[in-house]
């Protein structure tokens, strides 16, 4: 019992943050993107790669990781979808263009990934026992868990506490009330977006210290990322991580106690129970 | 989406009667592409139903097709049961299944059920694999049966035909119009007094009735049956693409998207197997960019331009 709280709980640290990515992207940016479980694979592959060509360990490789993937994050939001966003007519047909168009993007990551490494990205770093609370985990779940909350801490103060930062949650609140109060709209989602995209990426290379992934299996992270984004509420920050924890909980429980091929199919009854319940979300005030 | 006229459903007749000649001229590698084609434009089109007047993208094909194709291969060899008892159970059960995602997910926003949808067949495969591998014992499953390509053509084209028929029915009935409201826009839809879930479910249960049905009749050609196999996302994905190739905006747009993108596909999957999927993600992103309304948007366009000339 105590072993499933303590590895769910660290779990969910890594969750928390990349569904915090995903939050910027979408409550802010307003961009519905299916290729942020390939974003966090290419961090998890870009880990993986330099540990075993080059030993470079990965908590460099983290801090590496962030001027790459906020560059073409950037890139990717200023050409690829900014033309997207300026077509749509309503919400709703932006969302139907976006969802294609990272979708069209996550299968040329997953080609990318798959011409440079096929198999899986199997690297053991820091794999030593520790014990905490008397329940036995290794020691790079508590590293990437421990760099997870350092992360998420530090975007939680920029968010509230810096002008870019209040900047960003003005525009998750509505687009057209911010470029009226003088907030410079597309650049603001354009630097939501790349920072989004880069905590998924360093979320990826986190991860991959402690699970085993393989170039196709961004979209299962990019369902757990929506799901706990939709548990929490679209931009609701603390509710992301309520949601991660659940999620962290409830996924590492039932592989204990039932099934570790049934992770996903724990993910999606939450989804159900939320989805009849709650769906604007536990933290979310308004329908969405 | 516009209401389809009747010189679309005679036109219909005579491609589908036209169609029905292809077994006695090809044989082999030509006539399972045909079979491929069948099979492709019976799932696309009924994706079509809903997803073209709505907007909804729903990536659940394979799930339902998954379903078809396991309802058969568990009731054939574990139960003994006969093909055909199991064609009917699979279409129950695919139905029943769109009917409580729809409940579940199409009362809210588009998104939510564009998410669920998305990892459905994976959630699925993992379900049964999980039933297989404890209660079951097996993990493969026979499905014998004395069905020749040609036989499973002929089934897929009824079935493609049937789909057909059905959206030409719906697309000219009270709800095809209000679908098409609820596409062009969900609030002035419920404004009007359209009960937009209701619809939205109804149509929604039709397209997981017709996936499981072509994921049945396709069982007989595997012969073994694995959940790895039958609940493969890709088929979802090629799906999606296949319609929105075509173009969403009529019902026979699909059929135009199918054949172009088969020939494609074999061509790269046999010459360049591993770039395979860039290709399909370059696919993607050429439909969004350059062909927003599919060649049947093109071609209409072409169309109205060749006319405001004469």
């Amino acid at each position: 019992m105590l072993d499933i709280l303590v590895s769910g709980l660290l779990l969910s640290g890594t969750y928390a943050l990349v569904a915090m990515g995903l939050n910027l992207q979408y409550g802010v940016a307003r961009i519905m993107n299916l290729a942020n479980g390939e974003v966090l694979v290419l961090g998890a592959l870009a880990a993986f790669w330099l540990y075993t060509t080059a030993q470079i360990s990965p908590i460099l490789t983290v801090i590496l990781v962030i001027p790459v993937a906020f560059i073409g994050n950037w890139l990717i939001y200023r050409f690829l979808l900014t033309p997207l966003v300026r077509r749509s007519k309503s919400q709703g047909a932006l969302e139907v263009d976006s969802i294609l168009a990272t979708f069209g993007m996550s299968f040329i990551f997953i080609g990318i990934m798959v011409s440079i490494e096929g198999g899986f990205f199997f690297y053991k770093y820091l794999s030593e026992p520790i014990s905490i609370l008397g329940s036995t985990t290794s020691l790079n779940r508590l590293v990437a868990f421990l760099l997870a909350v350092l992360i998420a801490a530090a975007l939680y103060i920029w968010l509230h506490y810096t002008r870019p930062g209040v900047a960003v949650r003005a525009v998750s609140v509505s687009t057209e009330a911010s470029g009226l109060v003088g907030i410079n709209v597309p650049r603001t989602s354009a630097l939501a977006f790349a920072l989004g995209g880069t905590i998924t990426a360093v979320g990826g290379a986190l991860i991959s210290t402690f699970i085993t992934l393989d170039a196709s299996i961004g979209v299962v992270f990019t369902l757990k990322a929506l799901i706990i984004v939709i548990m929490g509420g679209v931009g609701e920050i603390r509710g992301a991580i309520v949601a991660a924890i659940i999620l962290g909980l409830v996924e590492t429980g039932v592989a204990t106690l039932v099934d570790p091929g049934l992770t996903l199919a724990a993910a999606y009854f939450i989804f159900v129970i939320i989805l009849l319940f709650r769906p604007q979300g536990l933290f979310g005030r308004r329908a969405v | 989406m516009k209401p389809a006229t009747v010189q679309e459903l005679i036109w219909a007749g005579v491609l589908v009667a036209l169609a029905a000649f292809w077994p006695m001229m090809s044989n082999g590698y030509w006539l399972g592409i045909g079979v491929d084609v069948m099979m492709y434009t019976a799932l696309a089109t009924s994706w079509m139903l809903f997803s073209g007047p709505t907007h909804y993208i729903s990536l659940a094909s394979a799930a339902f097709f998954g379903v078809g194709g396991f309802v058969v291969g568990s009731g054939m060899s574990d139960y003994d049961a006969s093909f055909w008892s199991m064609l009917a159970l699979s279409a129950v059960i695919g139905g029943v299944l769109a009917a409580l995602i729809g409940l579940a997910t199409l009362r809210l926003s588009g998104v939510y059920f564009v998410i669920f949808t998305l990892g459905l067949a994976e959630m699925i495969r993992n379900l049964v694999s999980w039933v297989q591998n404890n209660f079951l014992g097996s993990r493969g499953l026979y499905v014998l049966t004395d069905f020749t390509d040609a036989h499973l053509y002929w089934m897929l084209l009824v079935t493609a035909g049937c789909v057909y028929l059905l959206g030409w029915i719906i697309s000219r009935s009270r709800l095809g119009f209000a679908l098409r409201i609820i596409g062009g826009d969900e609030t002035v839809a419920r404004h009007v007094g359209i009960n937009t879930a209701t619809a939205k479910v109804i149509l929604f249960t039709t397209t997981g009735v017709f996936g499981a049905i072509v994921g049945a009749i396709i069982a007989p050609r595997w012969s073994y049956i694995e959940p790895n196999q039958v609940f493969s996302p890709q088929l979802s994905f090629f799906v999606v693409i296949m319609a929105l190739l075509g173009g969403s905006g009529r019902l026979w747009g699909p059929v135009v998207g199918v054949i172009p993108f088969l020939l494609i596909w074999n061509w790269v999957d046999s010459n360049f197997s591993n770039q395979s999927i860039l290709v399909l993600g370059v696919a993607f992103l050429v439909i969004v960019y350059f062909l927003p309304h599919g060649f049947v948007g093109r071609i209409e366009q072409l169309r109205a331009s060749a006319r405001g000339r004469s």
